[in-house]
């Protein structure tokens, strides 16, 4: 059903909801970007609509709401310990269509993988019901068109953002009731259908060319270029990596806690094991990891989708302008070159 | 909602010195692992490490650390009365029920016979189990050597080559174990045979070449891996090779899938 609602009526929902849901946004926060006098756009509560950018993507995706940079899995104190809480309340999440189709992968790690749901993640998935924010132009970084991840349906409700109001779209009929004094209009989300990058992403036919390209000198280009900061997996829709770390609190030396912090592939440190022993050594190697997981290794894993969803945030936040759409044409380049020099 | 990360706190009932760096660690448990599993320990204020079970029983689980890290510097000061906190087991172990009736060939390289030790005893106390059992094992030096009481007893029903890489001692050969996988008796094995190799990742490589070379094709040689794991459940990310979690599909991988499995 679709209703037409102003920002003043929307924040009288907002209202009647904010007892039984946290309501997470994009949302701006002047100055606080990386350079001077830039913004940041990230996901943080809010009680207010016009407290919610609509107008640009936000620099880093939602699956911080479920699966924060940091979180407490244990408090110990003493010889006892017990679980963290998670909040009581439930969440309503406003989502681009990326973001939610960014929520496939993150459950299939999370939830799936190995057979082992991590519970976690799994008491703030369950709680989660999305807002689908319309998204027909896109950026000149994104590129979900060519991922497949331009379109969702699996919303709670879908909103257009207008001047001053929000057209919505209600599936969910448990939140009918609020807009029963909303005036009823015709309206179905609409979704891009051509980005200004289109990717085709290559295909490996099997392990002895996968071997190859690992050793591809296209990598190497990234010894220089990469500085291993982990700003891409940190902006990534999809990536799920995390450290587990126990603290003692300075304090008091008999408390401390065990927590999850996310981790990334790229920076130095991610594969080393006691006694010293490490993988991958240098940014080439670790590029090539990264690239590799999210247009083959996945893919071989789950068999569904890239570990992509074509948001662009890793391009968008890369400080030494590093293209994801540009490395993977170079992988489809050597790739073919290993092919054709396969089969002379 | 089970928690897949909860450990439980276990009661150390035994510490064995091995060697200079390696204690043998005796926990109370009911769990019972797979020969070839591991599970992840963990010190609470200090953290977790994934470790590789060298032999269990009724009631009980032993773990052979080496003391190279935060978590196991801090077990190292733990005694008999303390507690440890478990989770696992974890990951596929050795496939035992493939070497039933065979020739089979453990080559292991210094800490590396730890989780093929319970195998081992296994195989001793069965004598009927395989055909025969071939053990290459190595160490740095006098110094590294662990289950020291086992290597003796293990002389009796297994065909023997001890080294250590660079020292002289009596009994013992010297050199890599790599120099010692052209004197196993392949001949007399026909077709019917498996290999283990387990070491740090150098030495699997080049053993690996040494036992193509005496003609052991890829599919009878069978590799535990060891990766960063922090969760051991497969969210963590750490050990993934490819599309291969190794705290899932590993840490044992038969050679065919282990060559191809470039970090």
């Amino acid at each position: 059903m679709g209703y037409k609602v102003s920002f003043e009526e929307v924040n009288k929902i907002f209202d009647q909801l904010q007892g039984e849901y946290e309501i997470w946004a994009p949302k701006r926060f002047a100055g606080k970007g990386r350079y001077s006098d830039t913004d940041i756009i990230k996901y943080d509560k809010v009680s207010k609509v016009e407290e919610i950018e609509f107008k640009e993507k936000s620099d880093y995706p939602a699956k911080e709401v479920l699966s924060p940079i940091t979180q407490s899995l244990f408090y110990f104190t003493e010889d006892e310990f017990r679980e963290s809480k998670a909040t009581s309340k439930k969440l309503l999440i406003f989502m681009r269509p990326c973001d939610i189709n960014a929520q496939h992968h993150q459950e299939k790690i999370y939830l799936e993988n190995g057979g082992y749901a991590d519970m976690y993640y799994q008491r703030m998935n369950e709680k989660v019901k999305i807002v689908m924010i319309e998204c027909t132009e896109g950026w000149d970084t994104c590129f979900c068109v060519s991922m497949g991840s331009n379109k969702a349906d699996d919303y709670a409700i879908a909103v257009r953002a207008g001047e001053g109001e929000l057209t919505v779209d209600v599936k969910d009929e448990a939140f009918a009731p609020l807009f029963k004094e909303a005036a009823g209009v015709d309206f179905k989300p609409e979704f891009i259908e051509k980005n200004e990058i289109e990717l085709t992403i290559p295909e490996i036919p099997n392990k002895e060319v996968l071997t190859k390209l690992k050793s591809h000198p296209m990598w190497n280009e990234y010894n220089k270029r990469c500085i291993s900061c982990g700003s891409c997996t940190v902006a990534c829709s999809t990536c799920t990596c995390f450290n587990t770390t126990d603290v003692i609190y300075n304090e008091n030396t008999n408390v401390g806690e065990r927590k999850r912090t996310t981790a990334s592939c790229q920076i130095e440190g991610f594969t080393d094991m006691a006694g010293g022993h490490v993988f991958r050594r240098t940014a080439a190697e670790r590029m090539r990891y990264k690239v590799l997981h999210k247009f083959h290794d996945y893919k071989a894993r789950f068999k569904d989708f890239h570990m992509c969803v074509g948001c662009g945030r890793c391009t968008s936040r890369c400080p030494e302008f590093i293209s994801i759409t540009a490395t993977v044409n170079k992988m489809a380049k050597a790739i073919d070159e290993i092919i054709a020099e396969e089969s002379k | 909602m089970n928690n897949i990360v909860k450990p439980v706190p276990c009661k150390i009932l035994e510490v064995k010195k091995e060697s200079k760096l390696e204690y043998t660690f005796k926990v109370e448990s009911d769990i019972k692992p797979a020969h070839g599993q591991f599970l992840q320990l963990s010190i609470p204020k200090i953290g977790e490490a994934p470790i590789s079970v060298s032999a269990y029983g009724d009631g009980w689980i032993d773990f052979t650390i080496r003391s190279v890290g935060k978590v196991t510097d801090e077990i190292f000061t733990k005694g008999p009365g303390d507690v440890l906190f478990l989770r696992g087991a974890y990951g596929k172990g050795w496939p035992v029920e493939k070497f039933e009736g065979k020739h089979v060939v453990v080559i292991t390289g210094g800490t590396g016979l730890a989780p093929v030790r319970s195998m081992l005893n296994k195989f001793y106390d069965e004598p009927d189990y395989t055909k025969s059992v071939t053990l290459i094992t190595g160490f740095k030096n006098e110094e590294g050597i662990v289950f020291k009481n086992e290597l003796e007893k293990w002389k009796d029903r297994f065909t023997t080559f001890y080294t250590l890489d660079a020292e002289k001692k009596e009994g013992w050969n010297t050199g890599f174990v790599t120099e010692f996988v052209s004197k196993v008796d392949w001949a007399s094995f026909g077709d019917n045979y498996e290999v283990v190799i387990v070491g740090p990742p150098p030495m699997m490589k080049f053993t690996g070449i040494e036992c193509g070379k005496c003609g052991v094709p890829d599919e009878k040689i069978w590799v535990s891996y060891e990766r960063r794991m922090s969760c051991a459940v497969g969210k963590c990310g750490h050990c993934r090779i490819d599309e291969v979690y190794v705290c899932l599909e590993g840490p044992v991988f038969n050679y065919t899938q282990a060559k191809y499995l470039v970090d």
